[in-house]
């Protein structure tokens, strides 16, 4: 099935119907430890895309060259190859972001979107495909994380991206940046998606009863 | 006339959950005209803005998602009034309402409403509420109707303990955990009325106030102070968040006090009444599962 779809589908995938925090729920240690700022938030999906992107890139080039039975090891080391990359290059230009992420950009490595997704997608599909299926991943990652660090960040810290937007009298809900704040804010924004997806699938094949 | 044909039991008793939640707000009534009494008017504004958050919630998320409205079942009253009880008086008149509104709509509701809930919502709602604005929450004043209210600790913090004021409820605190004497009126009024038992009020008491004991401490300031008495009253006891069974309700009651007087003891904070009783509500579903009642003539297992 994936084989037929168009490059823009295998994009959209991602961001949508099968966003990997929303719809796919991976990735959600680092979706609820660093989404504390909306800044946060951008920095680790960009970071995730990036190494995304590259891992899928190679594992579907070595896809006919990895022995079936160490294929996790493998993609394990294609990934930290990557997650290297973009620890030093983040250390290097981004200091302050990458003090602010801390342990979360190594433990990238061990992020169930990246290696899921070499396993279920570039290892049986071509470069451009699993290029595009990284990208899509990576920017549905970077949109979801981003939306649960700016609601967190506005009504934990009443700024948002380090603007104060609520002024002077808001007194922070301190909760929403500490961990139970983001169980409780990816539990509330994983729920409306539900209800978004759901209605607009209903829609969807109520059209289509129609035309059939 | 007509006959109804049903399962048993078929002995009908006029308890629904209006009358035991009407009971319920009849004996929180005593420690709530005592903090009036102790805190001044400004105690009853308290309470009342988090009861009319929590019934407008109920009322405003039911509507929403086209439910039965069941605000006259008299519950969200309870739970706000509950957590309104659990708030200083000088708390400012948005911190009741995203109390019961965070406790009516994501703790009660969000889990399937009455009955569904696994956390007791007016204590999840206090814990959010002092994690999110500790200096507001542990703002205590002195009691006296005067405007001019004066900040104070509270007894586990240094305030002065004298048993006689800490019974009549003469201390710093939140509006419903001072009066001890209201506390054990509504007490005894609640289990007159058969609605709760003396299981997990008694030994939750009885078990912190061993270890107090074996650790050393005051007995008698540690049992009068700060929320254990509320909280082991009104608190523990709720229904849906407590075990079924007695053997359950015993280890139940008993772990609370028994981390009660840890955070006491040994926390960070001077008091642990609202985190022992969360834990405990979330272990109640593993503690009802390994303390079943044996069926007669299932034999062993």
């Amino acid at each position: 099935m994936s084989k037929k779809q168009s490059l823009s589908g295998v994009f959209f995938n991602g961001i949508l119907v099968e966003n990997p925090t929303f719809r796919l729920v991976l990735g959600t240690c680092p979706t609820i430890a660093v989404t504390t700022s909306a800044l946060n938030g951008i920095g680790m999906g960009l970071a995730a895309t990036f190494v995304l992107v590259g891992s899928n890139v190679v594992i579907s080039l070595l896809r006919n060259f990895i022995p079936d039975k160490v294929r996790i090891p493998a993609f394990v080391v294609v990934i930290c190859t990557f997650v290297t990359l973009i620890q030093m290059l983040m250390q290097a230009y981004v200091p302050s972001l990458y003090a602010s992420l801390g342990l979360f950009i190594p433990l990238i490595v061990v992020n169930c979107i990246i290696l899921a997704r070499a396993e279920a997608y570039a290892s049986k599909n071509g470069v451009a495909a699993s290029a595009v299926d990284g990208l899509g991943m990576g920017i549905g990652f970077t949109l979801a994380i981003t939306v649960i660090g700016a609601i967190r960040e506005l009504f934990g810290s009443g700024t948002l991206f380090g603007f104060n937007l609520l002024g002077a009298g808001y007194q922070p809900m301190l909760i929403l940046i500490l961990a139970p704040g983001g169980f409780i804010i990816y539990g509330l924004t994983l729920g409306v998606m539900n209800i978004i997806m759901n209605r607009a699938e209903a829609n969807k094949s109520a059209k289509e009863g129609v035309e059939a | 006339m007509e006959l109804h044909v049903s399962n048993a039991p078929q002995i009908y008793a006029k308890d629904s959950t209006r009358t035991l939640m009407y009971d319920v707000i009849l004996a929180l009534l005593l420690p709530s005209f005592a903090g009036i009494w102790f805190f001044g008017l400004r105690a009853a504004l308290v309470l009342v803005i988090a009861i009319a958050a929590a019934v407008l919630s109920e009322y405003g998320y039911q509507k929403i998602l086209h439910k039965p409205v069941t605000i006259n079942d008299l519950s969200a009253v309870v739970t706000g009034l509950l957590l309104g009880l659990n708030l200083p008086v000088s708390a400012p008149w948005w911190l009741p309402v995203i109390g019961s509104v965070f406790a009516i709509v994501l703790i009660k509701q969000l889990f399937g409403g009455l009955g569904d809930n696994f956390l007791n919502p007016a204590l999840s709602a206090r814990a959010v509420l002092l994690a999110s604005w500790p200096t507001l929450m542990t703002n205590f004043t002195r009691p006296g109707p005067s405007l001019d209210a004066v900040s104070s600790a509270t007894v586990l913090s240094g305030y002065p303990s004298i048993p006689l004021q800490m019974f009549i409820g003469n201390i710093p605190g939140t509006i419903g955990e001072v009066s001890k004497a209201a506390i054990l009126l509504g007490f005894l009024y609640l289990l007159l009325r058969g609605v709760i038992s003396w299981r997990i009020p008694v030994v939750f008491v009885g078990a912190y106030a061993l270890l107090a004991l074996m650790l050393g401490n005051d007995v008698l300031t540690g049992v009068l102070s700060g929320g254990l008495l509320f909280g082991a009253v009104f608190m523990a006891p709720d229904y849906t968040t407590s075990p079924m069974t007695a053997k359950g309700q015993y280890i139940f009651a008993a772990a609370c006090g028994l981390i009660v007087a840890l955070i006491r003891n040994f926390g960070a904070y001077p008091e642990g009444v609202t985190y022992a009783i969360l834990l405990l509500n979330i272990v109640t579903p593993l503690i009802d599962r390994s303390v079943k009642n044996k069926v007669y003539g299932k034999g062993k297992q």
